[in-house]
């Protein structure tokens, strides 16, 4: 079988795989890319563990094959922080202990960053919306909310 | 939203991090995806394993023929139950975790029969993923099915179908000559029920039903396991306990234990289920005949088909209380899933009915029984919550009838230092007043209710865990301190460990890393399970830090050419006695670490125990739900949590564990369940379908953290997360019924159920 040539940006660097037709971009990231930072909790895009950006927008991993990403920018949680300093949603999310276990942290921090992308100044009823993709089985989401909300002020804050 | 939380009665304390909000250790990892669960390791030559699973409930085994699967381009390696060592029935025990091998060979890998849908009966490693999926397709098996039994109380029945010929019940009355799915009946009794039932003013009998849940940790099973020629062993694997793994893996597959070396991955999530194994004694089986390292990570299906879940139950309950609210009698009869082999959470369903309450007259009795399920595992306070719902829901009604707050009803009967349960615990000092009082003081059990909204209350009963674990804490010599533990941190754990050797040694938290040592580093450590690791391995912290302070006192004992009894450790320092003002200088840790590497060698402490005393522990929640009427739908709209955790070493974290508590509560009283088609074939193996809580399902869940320190502990420590659990889904059932007017007895109360309750109409796609 003839696999598909790829070359997309990842985390801001230009990256070239090769993948069946069958892989996800889930598969390309940890297995080809060894950016395992995104998790696999289900594989049918029910618990938002693998959500990374695609052109901004935030997707389930597992449900976007790799042949689809070529020329996409793909944002993942190891592009999250940068030059050594944490984004304000991961600074939150430590600062709010929003993670036990930490296996759905990745995906739901890249959810939240789409989220306030779009909404600079979510309702808890927004945030609790936003993120209903995302399972957490740990933390029953109270931490998690605040942390977002959290983040939101900060970052609205830091723009003005 | 809620203001962040101040309401906790916490009691104040002279101590400096034990108690305090401190960055977690491993947080910074977790949040820039650096941290490495199961399925994070990739090792050179690594070959990817697939299962093939059963999809009969039922049936013997006739024949499987691997040949094609082998001769599959990319295969390495195929399994079968072959492979796997049988043990006979009745091998002793494997201490300190009982385990009978002859089940746990036939659970790995299924021998004669298959005995429920998703039962793993071959195996193969392949170069790809990809070709591993197509190579189990090839495996030829050929079955008879035979009938099968889902509901625990029909496995009993005289015509059911035998999932054992080899298992007589124990303990049965009278007889035990023929084959049954009852694998043992627990029951306990004391004074006398029909003088008890006698004294009541009112008596309440009812019966419960419940479905089995899954743990629904978000990472799913993952291992990889790499055999060496020389007969040695690495696994990497996602466990709450690597040391209990390895003590199942040495014994089921004939391994010298010294020889099999486990390292804990980071674990996504347990609550239980990953106390036992599945897929690493079958990667190793690979690993070994390959000779390559083979990485085993589950599907999401095959977690809810062939992993936990919690048991099913029926249960019938009957409750004789006087008029002024003392409970005279109490009698209690529990039917448990086990799934497939015994080991339902009998002993704890026995200890839980009553526990809270100090009644004279009771009785209890729990069933394990064998159907045509997955076999259960355990899942946050085994056995408990559904024993509690039963015994609470009752309690509720009472209080109703008799005309008394369902709190003081409580508070009445509660149990104190001194009684003892039915097991026979005896309670030192506990904190179920306090919490009770605490629950009554707090302003939601007053607040208003609006339309088509109830309130709900329970209490809960959790007898906390000790046991192994073992610690070592390592001085540098540059006075930073690794604190090691053979505890898997599940929430947070590591840094209460920090913080408590933080306290002893007397240095900042940030000097401080903690780890999680791997088998071959560090003696014996019991799982992370039971609530039982912030007590027990932290009190082997605490001993390892003391242990350093000891060796330290000693080494500037010889330093200064003083004896030892003439040094006391204040602060982060080796101190003189003051006899010797003036003329000696303290010397830090940080200095003593230099001095320790040019006289007597480096220094460390180390503990390994087997803790007890950890005690009883008692959980209340308040919970209230607004019912549709329509569509029948729950809606949890405020909640709070009150627990006795006897004192919060990293309070961020045990409300966490208390919140998340609460929330699993909230899916198993409202939407969890197994769905099993006529077939007995699991319909819904996804979390599409097996619905878990998700953000917008849920509110804020208030905390309240009440300590009543445990005197057995050098802080005070209970432990946390089990609690939360137990009373949880009872309070939430209970602001149903309280809500729509009615009694609600079998779990989940999904749309359908509720509708039917309040007399509704039901659309038939709602069926």
């Amino acid at each position: 079988m003839s696999k598909h040539f790829v070359s997309a940006i990842v985390n801001g660097d230009e990256v070239e795989f090769r993948c069946d037709s069958g892989e996800t971009l889930l598969d390309v990231l940890r297995t080809k890319l060894y950016l395992t930072g995104t998790k696999n909790g289900c594989g049918t895009g029910d618990c938002g563990a693998c959500t990374v950006l695609m052109n901004g927008r935030a997707i389930n991993s597992c449900l976007v094959l790799g042949a689809e990403c070529s020329d996409m920018s793909i944002e993942t949680i190891e592009g999250m922080a940068v030059g050594g300093e944490l984004h304000p949603l991961q600074q939150k999310f430590l600062d709010h202990a929003a993670l036990q276990c930490g296996v759905c942290t990745p995906g739901i921090l890249n959810m939240a960053k789409a989220l306030l992308k779009e909404n600079s100044n979510p309702s808890e009823t927004e945030v609790r919306f936003g993120l209903a993709g995302n399972l957490c089985r740990c933390t029953g989401y109270d931490k998690i909310v605040r942390a977002v909300m959290d983040a939101a002020a900060e970052m609205r804050a830091r723009r003005t | 939203m809620n203001e962040k939380r101040k309401n906790s009665t916490r009691s104040g304390s002279n101590f400096k991090w034990v108690g305090e909000v401190t960055p977690r250790p491993d947080g910074v990892d977790k949040v820039t995806g650096r941290a490495r669960y199961g399925d994070d390791l990739k090792l050179p030559g690594m070959l990817h394993a697939r299962v093939l699973r059963s999809p009969h409930a039922h049936a013997k085994i006739v024949s499987i023929d691997t040949s094609k699967a082998s001769a599959l381009e990319g295969v390495k390696g195929v399994v079968t139950y072959r492979d796997i060592p049988d043990h006979p029935l009745a091998t002793p025990p494997y201490p300190p975790i009982i385990q009978d091998f002859h089940d746990l060979s036939r659970n790995v890998m299924a021998r004669d029969k298959v005995l429920y849908d998703g039962h793993a009966v071959a195996a193969v490693a392949a170069t790809s993923e990809a070709v591993a999926r197509e190579a189990i397709k090839l495996i030829q098996v050929k079955y008879e099915t035979l009938p099968h039994v889902l509901d625990p109380f029909e496995a009993t029945l005289s015509d059911a179908p035998i999932l054992h010929e080899y298992q007589f019940t124990e303990g049965a009355d009278p007889d035990t000559s023929k084959p049954s799915n009852t694998f043992r009946t627990l029951s306990g009794e004391r004074g006398n029920l029909v003088q008890g039932f006698s004294e009541a003013d009112v008596i309440i009998e009812r019966e419960f039903s419940s479905q089995p849940v899954h743990q629904g940790f978000i990472e799913p099973m993952a291992c990889v396991a790499s055999a060496s020629e020389d007969g040695s062993v690495e696994l990497w694997t996602s466990t709450q306990g690597h040391f209990v793994a390895r003590g199942l893996l040495s014994k089921l597959l004939n391994l010298e234990i010294s020889k099999l070396r486990v390292t804990a991955s980071e674990i996504g999530g347990g609550f239980g289920a990953k106390t036992t194994i599945y897929g690493e004694p079958v990667a190793i089986r690979l690993s070994q005949k390959t000779g390559r390292p083979v990485r085993m990570t589950f599907t999401r299906s095959e977690v809810f088909r062939a992993t936990g879940p919690a048991a099913g139950s029926r249960c019938r309950i009957k409750v004789g209380i006087k008029s002024d609210g003392t409970i005279t009698a109490g009698d209690a009869e529990i039917w448990y899933q086990a799934g497939a082999f015994k080991g339902a959470p009998v002993g704890r369903a026995l200890d839980t009915f009553f526990s809270p309450y100090n009644i004279k007259h009771i009785r209890a009795a729990a069933h394990d029984v064998c159907v045509n399920r997955p076999k259960v595992a355990a899942y946050r306070a085994p056995g408990a919550p559904m024993a509690t719902w039963a015994m609470e829901a009752v309690l509720n009604e009472a209080a109703d009838v008799i005309g008394i707050d369902p709190i003081d009803l409580r508070l009445r009967n509660a149990v104190k230092e001194g009684d003892t349960s039915l097991k026979g615990t005896k309670h030192g000092r506990i904190g179920l007043i306090e919490v009770l009082e605490a629950t009554k003081n707090h302003a939601h059990y007053t607040a208003p209710l609006g339309r088509n909204e109830g309130r709900g209350f329970a209490v809960g009963y959790w007898l906390h865990g000790g046991g192994l674990s073992s610690a070592s804490v390592i001085l540098q010599d540059d006075g930073t301190v690794n604190v090691a533990t053979g505890s898997p941190d599940i929430g947070g754990s590591r840094s209460s460990m920090r913080a408590m050797a933080a306290e002893e040694l007397g240095i900042d938290v940030k000097l401080i890393k903690p780890i999680i040592a791997d088998t071959g580093s560090l003696p014996y450590s019991y799982q992370t399970a039971g609530s039982r690791t912030t007590y027990a391995t932290g009190m082997a912290v605490v001993n390892a830090a003391r242990d350093v302070i000891d060796r330290l006192r000693a080494l500037a004992a010889t330093k200064w050419d003083i004896g030892v009894k003439d040094v006391r450790w204040d602060d982060g320092h080796a101190i003189p006695a003051d006899k010797y003002e003036g003329e000696i200088s303290p010397l830090s840790l940080k200095e003593l670490a230099e001095v320790a590497m040019k006289m007597g060698g480096a220094i460390a402490g180390h503990s390994e125990i087997n803790a007890s005393g950890q005690g009883a522990a008692f959980c209340a929640q308040l919970v209230d739900v607004c019912v549709d009427p329509e569509t029948g739908r729950v809606t949890p709209i405020r909640h709070t949590v009150i627990e006795d955790v006897g004192r919060a070493i990293s309070p961020d974290y045990v409300e966490g564990q208390m919140q998340g508590g609460a929330v699993q509560g909230i899916g198993w009283a409202l939407n969890e369940e197994y769905i099993y088609n006529e077939n007995a074939q699991l319909q819904n193996t996804g979390f599409l379908d097996y619905r878990m809580p998700v953000a917008s399902d849920v509110p804020m869940i208030d905390t309240v953290i009440v300590e009543v320190p445990n005197p057995n502990h050098p802080y005070g420590v209970r432990g946390v997360g089990e609690p939360p659990l137990v009373s949880a889904p009872a309070a939430v059932a209970n602001a149903v019924e309280n809500a729509i007017g009615t009694t609600m007895s079998h779990l989940p109360l999904t749309p359908p159920k509720i509708l039917r309750a309040i007399g509704e109409t039901i659309p038939e796609a709602a069926e």
